[in-house]
């Protein structure tokens, strides 16, 4: 026996170190056709990694203090050594994480993966979902630009209008200062990383235990091989998706380095020009939009010219993906097998989403702005509660009983 | 432990109790976590009145001080804005300032000033919508850009809310309210003084 036999061995003995690795990597049968949407997930894995540990080495210079916070971050960009590129990558992972984790969200609705048994996942991964935006608009508070300072004003005020006390204790202050940085920095660096790590676990953990969807949207373990009892359309998770994963590891790096070092701004849209400018409490900059992934849930609650009606819509606008798992009545999985009524609400749903995202970011007091996101606000949710209408009368395909290749 | 020597409702008694203290214990130490995030005292001591010399805002400019980290405008009205106030009301949501809570009782009035000085408005620069700070588009008209029938006033950047030189709220937009006028009263000495008036105790 070699010595690193006799390690795993002994540790074997006290920790389930090979059965984990077994049951989870190695002997963990994802379906065999996987395709260009099934990068997203190990995607998103990596970015989280970027952003922790780039956010800990910026924790290094930064400090969280109302009358430093901006200078510090300019220190970091001009004098700490590499400390731009350290800033830069966790500026642009931010953005890249909503863009990986929307293209890992669209697959979900695509292939049916939130329908039965995966509802949990899907609920899992909704959590996810808020508590990066949370960690996100927290972290967008830590420069203390002007940005900064009036999206942070224009968010906490959305508590305001459901109950003002819950938007003073979210302050701690009667107005956004330093006691909200302060405790947005602590959320920021330690709360919501940590519920962010534990809820991944949980993601995954429940993933396998219902094992992935596919592109075809099948039960891979309806065919098992009546031997061994692997299913016959299953391919263990290592060495095939691990490397598969690996050229899209090396494929996403790519871009993300052309953004860091060509365009770290994105022509404002990754980082606004107006948090280049400290806050200041007095004076709103003239044109203020959040940043580019939460641009459609803004524009939602711009169309909607009664406050806390606004407000409900644009909570709704998020929380209704939860509802998904239970307003899809169609008896296929994947689009793939989907009739023509189904394609057509969800083509237009997607469309609905990216005008509403450019929208958000545009002047609401261009004409057109306001009666076009209410028109694709209307359509983003038809998508959702006509569903269980659509979905039981839309005319599905025959699915096959072995995964396609 | 077999099932004929255990005693099952007092088990199940004995855990509800301990469970529902558990529960008790939990919320009692969470007491003083959730507290913590509540302003502090040097926070609320901050909210002390501002003085504010008024005597060189000339007509039709405004001044913007501090009160509370917040923006206080004081804006000098020319007698043709005052008198635009009073045809404005059909277009207005709460013309007559009904809304007690976003005026002292004094300032419940058409201009929505003191007595002592009409022409002074004295309010809280921030839209009554999500807190941004509106842009001064003073000037009646298409000159500011906000179409031939605009009848003067503030214009709000983030979700297009409008506000007449009262800073009273326009129909059809987000903000819900009029602007909050704060207490506010004049000193002997001229000067003005945001944050308290004569009903203030030890003012």
């Amino acid at each position: 026996m070699s010595t690193l036999t006799k390690v795993v061995g002994w540790v074997d003995d006290r920790f389930p170190l090979t059965s984990t690795w077994k049951a989870h990597i190695s002997e963990y049968y994802a379906p065999k056709n996987f395709n260009f949407w099934y990068y997203f997930g190990s995607l998103a894995m990596l970015v989280l990694v970027l952003q922790l540990v780039t956010g800990i080495f910026l924790t290094m210079n930064y400090k969280p203090d109302a009358r430093f916070a901006f200078a510090s971050v300019e220190y970091i960009m001009r004098d700490v050594n590499f400390g731009w590129l350290i800033r830069y990558m966790h500026s642009t992972g931010a953005s890249m994480f909503f863009v990986v984790v929307y293209l890992h969200m669209c697959r979900g609705l695509m292939y049916g993966s939130y329908r039965k048994p995966r509802e949990l996942v899907w609920i899992v991964g909704m959590a996810i979902y808020l508590c990066l935006m949370g960690e996100a608009f927290m972290g967008y508070l830590l420069p203390w630009g002007q940005m900064s300072y009036w999206g942070a004003q224009v968010i906490i005020s959305l508590f305001d209008a459901i109950s003002p006390p819950l938007a003073l204790w979210i302050r701690g202050d009667y107005v956004v200062s330093d006691a909200t940085l302060n405790r947005f920095f602590a959320f920021h660096v330690i709360a919501l990383p940590l519920v962010l790590v534990g809820l991944v676990l949980v993601h995954i953990i429940a993933l396998h235990e219902v094992g992935s969807n596919n592109p075809d949207g099948i039960d891979i373990k309806k065919n098992k091989d009546s031997k061994t009892g692997i299913p016959l359309d299953g391919i263990p998770f290592h060495p095939y998706y691990t490397v598969k994963d690996l050229v899209g590891v090396s494929v996403f790096l790519a871009i993300f380095s052309a953004v860091v070092f060509f365009a770290p701004e994105m022509g404002g849209y990754f980082l606004e020009a107006n948090n280049f400018i400290p806050a200041d409490p007095m004076k709103t900059p003239p044109h203020i939009a959040p940043v580019w992934y939460f641009t459609p849930f803004y524009a939602i609650l711009r169309a909607i010219p009664q406050k806390q009606m606004g407000v409900v819509a644009m909570g709704a606008a998020v929380a209704i993906f939860l509802a998904l798992p239970w307003l899809d009545r169609g008896i296929v999985r994947s689009i793939r097998y989907r009739g023509g009524l189904y394609k057509t609400f969800f083509g237009i749903f997607i469309v609905s989403f990216l005008i509403l995202g450019y929208m958000g970011t545009q002047d609401p007091n261009l004409w057109y702005v306001n009666p076009v996101s209410r028109v694709c606000a209307f359509l983003y949710f038809m998508f959702f509660l006509a569903m269980p209408i659509y979905t039981k009368l839309d005319k599905t395909r025959q699915v096959p009983d072995r995964v396609t290749a | 432990m077999s099932d004929s020597t255990s005693d099952h409702g007092r088990r199940r008694l004995l855990i509800g109790a301990s469970s529902l203290l558990g529960a008790a214990a939990v919320g009692a130490v969470a007491t003083p976590f959730v507290m913590s995030m509540l302003p502090s005292a040097r926070a609320k001591a901050a909210g002390a009145p501002v003085e504010v010399d008024v005597s060189k805002v000339e007509a039709g400019m405004m001044l913007t001080s501090e009160w509370r980290g917040q923006p206080v405008w004081v804006v000098n009205r020319t007698p043709e804005m005052i008198e635009q106030l009073g045809k404005n009301a059909s277009r207005l949501r709460d013309p007559q300032s009904e809304n007690t809570d976003q005026q002292p009782e004094y300032c419940k009035n058409t201009s929505r000033s003191r007595a002592e000085h009409p022409n002074l408005l004295v309010v809280v620069g921030i839209c009554t919508h999500l807190g941004c700070s509106p842009q001064d588009r003073m000037k009646a008209g298409n000159a500011a850009g906000m179409g031939d029938d605009w009848p003067g006033g503030f214009f709000c950047p983030c979700h297009g809310s409008k506000f007449d030189m009262a800073a009273r709220v326009f129909q059809g937009v987000p903000a819900p309210y009029n602007m909050r006028i704060p207490p506010h009263m004049y000193l002997p000495s001229g000067r003005l003084l945001v944050g308290a008036d004569e009903n203030t105790k030890g003012a």
